[in-house]
């Protein structure tokens, strides 16, 4: 690899070390990330009398998917209102090193709280039949929703964090309905499961139940080719679009 | 061709904002370890220029060198040898003075004992040590600038730009940017200058630029400047008894009269000719004159002047 990318590199992580000492814990993170997810998963889970197994699908697809695209969408705009963007693009930092470290601290957000699930799964006696499948799955897809979690910040050019954060609830909460998190995937319409082809989130939930359960609708390998050509397309578009339209925030 | 002994090239720069020329064709040069003046009324296009220079923003038109370094073509190697201090200042608010210096640190790549010796001595500097732990959120409006100052020279540009660094400054912490300024410059780095204060413009610059509605009225060093407006030459005169200042219009190469005080100024190309005149109005007139100063144009007369030939007035 050559040295001016490797060099890139190291600087996107000194931006998701930045990223997660100063975002973590802000008001819309942790709402739209952490507690809204957590009511939905009580709301549809609690009374249904669902296999130990099926709870654990939803509860880790939710918790992957709304921790790691929760901090992604807030950054930029954050950045923007504080003038901290400005200061950043002074640097000679590209701009696809300064998205992947934000893509970056989504990542590591996302997989610590995906912990959690993990262990209460165990702790329940889930049977995870291949851990190392299920470690990788969690790995690629929390990358992959961070990277789609910074594309929802990219338009509208906006310097309001809350204003990111609806633009991305709305695409977030119709994607958990349609991915296999509340019905499997075999068990959806011929329509339904054309739909849930085109969320990432499907694959994610398909890998989890072929995990525990030993089933899935696709191959493991047509889930990860699917997270990875998911991933390659949020970055590439992500930073199309940031590129066209950060220069726009900065007033 | 760039010119080693230039710090920045600029060569017909454009910039619009739709139907706004806010950077309308520029050229000029700036030497190598020179302070760089950049003039203009609010809107003339210096903010843009300096967002340009810096990578920030992408001209419509015309390019220009920073170091020998396309700003287009090489824009990282050029972010690498400069720093910016914009009139806003940008540290994170959430981060401590400490945190804030070694997170540039480590964006441009200074090796950690030279970032942890250059914080040090940089904070010490600009007397922000001892609140080195705590975060910039409670700092005050003169400390955040310095702040931001001590980001800019840690990575020790060969050229710094400061965009309006000292604007709505107390008037101690603007005069130890000013010294700071000075120092860096002294030690060989370039200063890319945007003010409209005119008398920190005077006391730093080499050179000064003066631009409005995007396009370089004059440039030049201070001094020139104001020579070149021989027209705003005056002559200061204070008598022991008001008089009418219609009578003192009339004198010849008199251009403009203007009562300032108790004091009466006249405008003229010819002052030597003008105290003549004075005199013998005050021996006509059995006058005792209690002062008589011939003042040259200050630079803010001159800045005035150019605006005004610009817009017309």
């Amino acid at each position: 690899m050559p040295e001016h990318i490797l060099e890139q590199l190291k600087r996107a992580f000194i931006i998701a070390k930045k990223d997660l000492r100063i975002y973590y814990k802000r008001g819309p993170v942790v709402i739209f990330g952490l507690v809204m997810p957590f009511f939905l998963f009580l709301a549809f889970f609690i009374g249904r009398n669902l296999p130990t197994e099926r709870l654990f699908t939803g509860l880790l697809g939710m918790t992957i998917f709304f921790s790691s695209m929760s901090i992604g969408p807030a950054i930029v705009p954050f950045e923007a209102r504080s003038r901290t963007l400005e200061r950043l693009l002074s640097t000679p930092v590209s701009i696809w090193a300064l998205l992947i470290g934000d893509v970056i601290a989504s990542f590591f957000y996302g997989f610590l709280i995906s912990v959690v699930p993990l262990i209460i799964g165990l702790a329940l006696g889930i049977n995870i039949v291949n851990p190392l499948i299920l470690c990788l799955g969690m790995v690629l897809a929390t990358f992959c929703f961070a990277s789609f979690s910074v594309l929802l910040s990219a338009y509208p050019p906006t310097d309001i964090p809350s204003t990111a954060m609806m633009v991305s609830n709305l695409v977030k909460f119709p994607l958990v309905f349609i991915s296999g998190v509340f019905i499997p995937i075999w068990e959806m319409q011929d329509w339904g499961r054309i739909i849930a082809s085109f969320s990432p989130l499907t694959y994610f939930t398909d890998l989890v139940n072929y995990c525990t359960q030993g089933i899935s609708y696709y191959s493991v390998f047509v889930d990860f080719i699917a997270l990875l050509g998911f991933t390659m397309l949020f970055l590439v578009v992500s930073i199309k679009i940031h590129e066209k339209t950060l220069p726009d925030r900065l007033v | 061709m760039t010119n080693m002994e230039n710090a920045i090239e600029i060569e017909d720069l454009a910039k619009n904002y739709g139907e706004v020329n806010a950077v309308n064709h520029i050229n000029l040069k700036v030497r190598k370890t020179e302070i760089f003046g950049f003039l203009g009324p609010n809107g003339a296009g210096k903010t843009t220029t300096i967002r340009i220079l810096t990578g920030l923003i992408k001209p419509d038109g015309g390019t220009a060198t920073i170091m020998g370094f396309n700003i287009l073509t090489q824009s990282l190697r050029v972010k690498q040898i400069i720093s910016v201090v914009p009139e806003t200042a940008n540290a994170y608010i959430d981060l401590t003075a400490w945190q804030n210096l070694m997170l540039i640190g480590e964006l441009y790549g200074v090796p950690n004992k030279e970032r942890r010796q250059r914080t040090e001595y940089l904070l010490k500097e600009l007397e922000l040590h001892e609140r080195r732990n705590q975060r910039v959120r409670g700092f005050s409006k003169g400390m955040k600038q310095k702040i931001v100052l001590c980001m800019a020279l840690l990575t020790e540009p060969q050229v710094l730009f400061l965009d309006e660094p000292t604007a709505g400054l107390d008037v101690e912490s603007a005069r130890l940017i000013r010294d700071i300024i000075r120092q860096y410059n002294r030690d060989g780095t370039t200063v890319f200058l945007s003010t409209h204060n005119m008398e920190e413009a005077n006391q730093l610059c080499d050179r000064i630029a003066i631009i409005n509605h995007g396009k370089i009225a004059a440039i030049d060093n201070p001094e020139n400047l104001r020579m070149k407006s021989s027209s705003l030459k005056s002559v200061e005169v204070n008598f022991n008894k008001p008089v009418l200042i219609d009578e003192l219009r009339e004198f010849s190469h008199v251009m403009k009269a203007k009562k300032i005080g108790d004091k009466i100024r006249l405008y003229t190309n010819e002052p030597h000719s003008i105290i003549k005149n004075i005199l013998d109005y005050a021996n006509t007139k059995g006058l005792v004159i209690i002062s008589l100063n011939t003042l040259a144009p200050t630079l803010e007369d001159v800045f005035v002047k150019l605006i005004k030939e610009q817009t017309g007035d």
